[in-house]
């Protein structure tokens, strides 16, 4: 029931705020700031008072539609513990981060913003998998309005992107959901949409191809992957700052753990065989991502492109499936969350002083503003994956992992490190140093925007420096859970083995021949 | 005959009698107050004995009509929707129309048409019913008789209405020819007998015709848009909710008797239907400037969508298709009853400049409409979700994966236009642009009506667990 509790808080608090918002504006801003707070409160309670051995912690299930096999089911293990944490901890900072920004239609504002917590909360603990197709379509919707009605310039063509592309790709990932429910209930004679009863369902591996696919769709749009990651400069850079904060932290983590919880341990079979092309899209990724950041004249849009590169690593950790690179990779969601969420505070911090993010018209400003210079720079250093700040840890920890599979493509990946540097010290250097040509003057950060700065550098420098208590509450749930670890993959897989572990002169030579191989190999 | 017999049939003598009752009553003079409650008793007592109907026992009369379950839930439907049509109509027409009173007797005689479609069993009651229920949208359609755009409207979809009832009562009669009988379950056995006959194959393909132009089915469907836009806005919404779930509950009731659906051919007739009836409605909507045009051209693709449950198993298309129905009624009933209530004196609430920055104007309003089309786009917590979640089920169970992958493509472009309309709603009003129309006032009964969709809307999106046992128990028995 707690587990209710934390996704209720939020969508109530989004109602009352929305309602008291005609009366009193501080009165639903403080309501906004304290839901996600208290269910940031309830789900550490959750977490502590837990079985901290096993994978699940807490549990929680009631019918919901039961003749079709659908309930209302929720489960805490480690890593969705850990998440929602980030979210609501994120969901408050983005409250206070708008608390002089956002002037105009508040309540509504708030009751967005409370909705896509609650919803994305609800995302990360769902098992039933209609559920969290539920929770992952209603998250959009208030994402879609934060942008259209509090973004920037382009902010209807980007919102737009975004609704089409996620939902599109969502509607694939449904109709895979429906594949699986039809293939498990004709082969066990009993329908349901239940994650656990649904793991280990036997199919053809093509059927399983397929079905792989079609999730893979849903989470690649929103992790995202290249080369469907375009919708994301545009809607992260025409959003709002908490929308930024908000999609740029949480949303594209809820991609990257529909890949951990869904994608793989559904259809191990077939993430195997996929797996070295997936893993050569997550270094293009990381690559390409970094390359274009490099190259934006626009603050925020460059912001948006190290997610692309960052969540690259994700991808790549997600598939390369040791417990090292799993762990790494859930690292660097937590990380990417915190230090990313923190970039687009600054950025919009900077904005409401200067009103504009291009670069070309930025410059010198450390003079007039040097708190929001040093935390900019802390940030930038960790986006880079400085040791001591929670990225080295992930980014680290997924290089390893990754190598012990691939060795060309960790060798790769890690140039990514390099590509980081430049970009990161691009920012501060575009922004921060250099003549100030247009002669900007403005008041240094507030104490509340200090506040909010010195908060997330906290949590970045708690976590890089003593990163035990992270690893030790997402490793129960990573250890176990999961079929396909490299030294026990089921014997159809040996085919793709080669590839997938070091050495692959053979990905370069034929990758069409590899997949029909693998195919035909899990026919028999 | 005694009286009991009489019950089944209540539906349809109720909705008369009172159009009879009124039609009177304007002779000795006119009230509108009293013509629009009249309509609603005739309808509610048409309603009435439903409630007390067992949905599994099957009562026939003279092999014209039967009540059985499925007819029991889509007689239901459509004497629901004529009542929220009579509550929205009050208040629009008491703005616009010197004699609003025949509008209520026309409606009536439609709703009384379309029941005897959704109990017809025989094709004699399929085409006195189509007929009584085209007849009265001929005026209803071209009842503002100033306006070019009404006439214009009421002629278009005279002349194609007559044409396409050509053409399925030469289907009927080519298909009577052939087996002798015209009772759907004798044709079903007939056709099991005789198997498929080059006459009975080129009815079947000249009903379907026929159908088609009634569902607005593409490439039956160039009269939609023009009539939509034409056309008084309660007048569309009825045309849009009743017309269509009358024709489609006869047409599955036809199908599934006969198992046509099941035929090589005709399958791949109407997957090609299907198919271009989505692509044309949601491509078409996307260059529209007007928003009773954008929903035109999407009850087109929703009707494209509708046949997905008309070529799944047997086991899910009474279900999926009425669950679908349902959701469609509800959330058109709604988007075309805010066109309702915004719209005033001069002319209907109709351009999207109309509808710019309505809701920092209108909050409850353009909430309403912006639930309405999240539903027709199919986003959770709404019926539209559901019921096109029951549409992919449908889809995958029977393995119709072309279908299923179209659907999919047209819900993203289908999105794509239904948030131009949301857009506009939340977008800030232009400096200097055109002056908002006036304000008007919604009339508390158009307000109940919005309301009480809103609610049914959300209520069965979030927890559709009992309607859809409700619709297993009167659907599901179609046989």
């Amino acid at each position: 029931m707690i587990l209710t509790w934390c996704i209720l808080i939020p969508f109530a608090a989004g109602v009352l705020a929305w309602l008291l918002a005609r009366r009193s504006v501080i009165a639903c801003r403080w309501i906004s700031l304290l839901a996600p707070a208290a269910s940031f409160g309830l789900a550490l309670w959750a977490g502590a008072n837990g079985d901290a051995q096993g994978r699940c912690l807490v549990e929680f299930k009631v019918p919901w539609i039961p003749a079709w096999g659908i309930s209302f089911s929720l489960t805490m293990d480690g890593v969705s513990l850990v998440l929602v944490l980030l979210t609501n901890f994120l969901s408050v900072l983005a409250v206070a981060a708008s608390w002089r920004g956002i002037q105009e239609r508040v309540g509504f504002f708030h009751f967005n913003l409370m909705w896509v917590t609650a919803a994305i909360s609800g995302g990360f603990l769902a098992t039933d998998l209609f559920l969290f197709y539920v929770f992952w379509e209603v998250m959009l919707v208030p994402l879609y309005f934060l942008i259209v009605l509090w973004g920037h310039e382009r902010r209807i063509y980007a919102a737009i992107k975004f609704f089409i592309f996620t939902q599109a790709s969502g509607l694939l990932m449904l109709v895979g959901i429906l594949g699986l429910y039809f293939i498990h209930g004709r082969a066990a004679g009993v329908y349901t949409f239940d994650y656990r009863a649904l793991l280990n369902t036997p199919m053809s591996s093509s059927a399983a191809l397929w079905l792989f696919m079609a999730f893979f769709a849903a989470f690649a749009v929103k992790l995202p992957a290249v080369p469907v990651h375009t919708w994301l400069p545009d809607a992260h850079s025409e959003a709002p700052t908490a929308g930024s904060v908000i999609l740029a932290g949480l949303v594209l983590k809820v991609g990257a753990y529909g890949l951990l919880r869904f994608a793989v341990p559904l259809f191990p079979g077939a993430a195997a065989v996929l797996s070295p092309y997936i893993m050569t899209l997550a270094v293009v990724g990381i690559l390409y991502g970094a390359l274009l950041a490099f190259g934006q004249r626009d603050l925020k849009r460059l912001v948006a492109y190290t997610s692309v590169s960052h969540m690259g690593f994700v991808l790549l950790g997600i598939f390369a499936w040791n417990a090292m690179a799993l762990n790494g990779a859930v690292a660097v969601m937590v990380a990417h969350g915190v230090s990313t969420g923190a970039l687009f505070i600054l950025v919009g911090q900077l904005y409401e002083r200067v009103h504009t993010h291009d670069l070309n018209r930025m410059g010198g400003l450390w003079e007039t503003a040097p708190r929001l210079g040093g935390f900019t720079l802390f940030f930038a250093l960790a986006s880079l994956g400085l040791p001591g700040t929670a990225n080295f840890v992930g980014e680290f920890l997924v290089l390893l992992g990754t190598y012990r599979v691939n060795i060309a493509l960790a060798a790769v990946a890690a140039l990514g490190l390099v590509a980081a540097v430049i970009y990161a010290l691009w920012i501060v250097q575009r922004v921060f140093h250099g003549p100030n040509r247009e002669r900007w003057r403005f008041a240094d950060l507030t104490p509340r925007e200090t506040a909010i700065a010195a908060a997330l550098v906290a949590v970045a420098l708690w976590l890089g420096l003593y990163p035990a208590p992270l690893l030790r509450t997402i490793g129960p749930a990573l250890q176990q859970p999961l079929p396909y670890q490299p030294e026990t993959r089921p014997p159809e897989l040996t085919l793709a083995e080669p590839k997938a572990r070091g050495l692959d002169r053979a990905q370069h030579v034929g990758p069409e021949r590899t997949i029909s191989e693998a195919a035909g190999g899990g026919t028999h | 005959m005694s009286p009991s017999d009489l019950i089944p049939l209540l539906p349809i003598i109720a909705p008369a009698a009172a159009a009879v009752a009124i039609l009177l009553i304007i002779g000795f003079g006119r009230n509108h107050a009293l013509a629009a409650a009249l309509s609603l008793v005739g309808l509610a007592a048409g309603f009435a004995p439903l409630c007390g109907m067992s949905p599994t026992a099957s009562t026939r009369v003279a092999s014209l009509l039967t009540l059985d379950g499925y007819a029991l839930f889509f007689v239901g439907l459509i004497l629901a929707a004529g009542f929220v049509v009579v509550l929205l109509s009050h208040g629009y027409l008491q703005r616009r129309e010197r004699q609003p009173e025949e509008f209520y007797v026309l409606l009536l005689i439609a709703t009384a048409g379309a029941v005897v479609l959704a109990m017809s069993s025989h094709f004699v009651s399929f085409f006195l019913g189509l007929e009584a229920l085209t007849v009265s949208l001929y005026t209803l359609i071209a009842y503002e008789r100033q306006g070019r755009n009404g006439i214009e409207a009421g002629v278009k979809y005279l002349i194609l209405a007559a044409v396409s009832a050509a053409f399925l009562l030469l289907g009927m009669a080519l298909i009577y020819a052939e087996f002798g009988t015209m009772e759907f379950s004798r044709i079903a056995e007939a056709w099991s007998d005789h198997g498929r006959s080059l006459l009975a194959l080129a009815g079947l393909a000249m009903i379907i015709v026929g159908v088609g132009f009634k569902l607005a089915l593409a490439p039956f469907h160039m009269w939609t848009p023009d009539v939509y836009q034409g056309a008084p806005a309660p007048a569309t919404a009825f045309l849009a909710t009743v017309s269509k779930t009358a024709v489609f509950a006869v047409l599955l009731r036809y199908f599934a008797a006969i198992g046509a659906a099941q035929a090589g051919s005709l399958r791949a007739v109407l997957t090609l239907t299907a198919i271009l009836s989505m692509f044309t409605g949601n491509l078409l909507a996307l260059m529209q400037a007007s928003v009773k045009r954008i929903l035109a051209y999407s009850s087109i693709a929703h009707s494209g969508y509708l046949l997905i449950a008309l070529l799944a198993t047997r086991e899910y298309a009474p279900l999926a298709a009425s669950y679908y129905l349902l959701a469609y009624v509800v959330t058109t009933l709604g988007a075309w009853g805010v066109v309702t209530a915004l719209s005033n004196k001069e002319g209907d609430a109709d351009s999207l400049e109309d509808y710019r920055g309505l809701a920092w104007r209108r909050p409850w309003l353009s909430g309403a409409l912006t639930a309405m089309l999240f539903s027709l786009a199919g986003i959770p917590l709404t019926a539209g979700f559901v019921g096109k979640f029951y549409l992919l089920t449908a889809g995958v169970a029977g393995r119709l994966w072309l279908l299923v992958i179209m659907l999919v493509i047209n819900s993203a472009i289908g999105l794509f236009y239904y948030v131009r309309i949301i857009v506009a709603l939340y977008s800030q009003p232009r400096p200097g642009g055109a002056e908002p129309p006036a304000a008007t006032r919604t009339s508390p009964a158009a307000s109940a009506a919005l309301a009480g969709l809103l609610l049914f809307l959300i209520w069965f999106g979030v927890y559709p667990a009992p309607l859809i046992g409700l619709l297993q128990s009167l659907a599901g028995n179609l046989r």
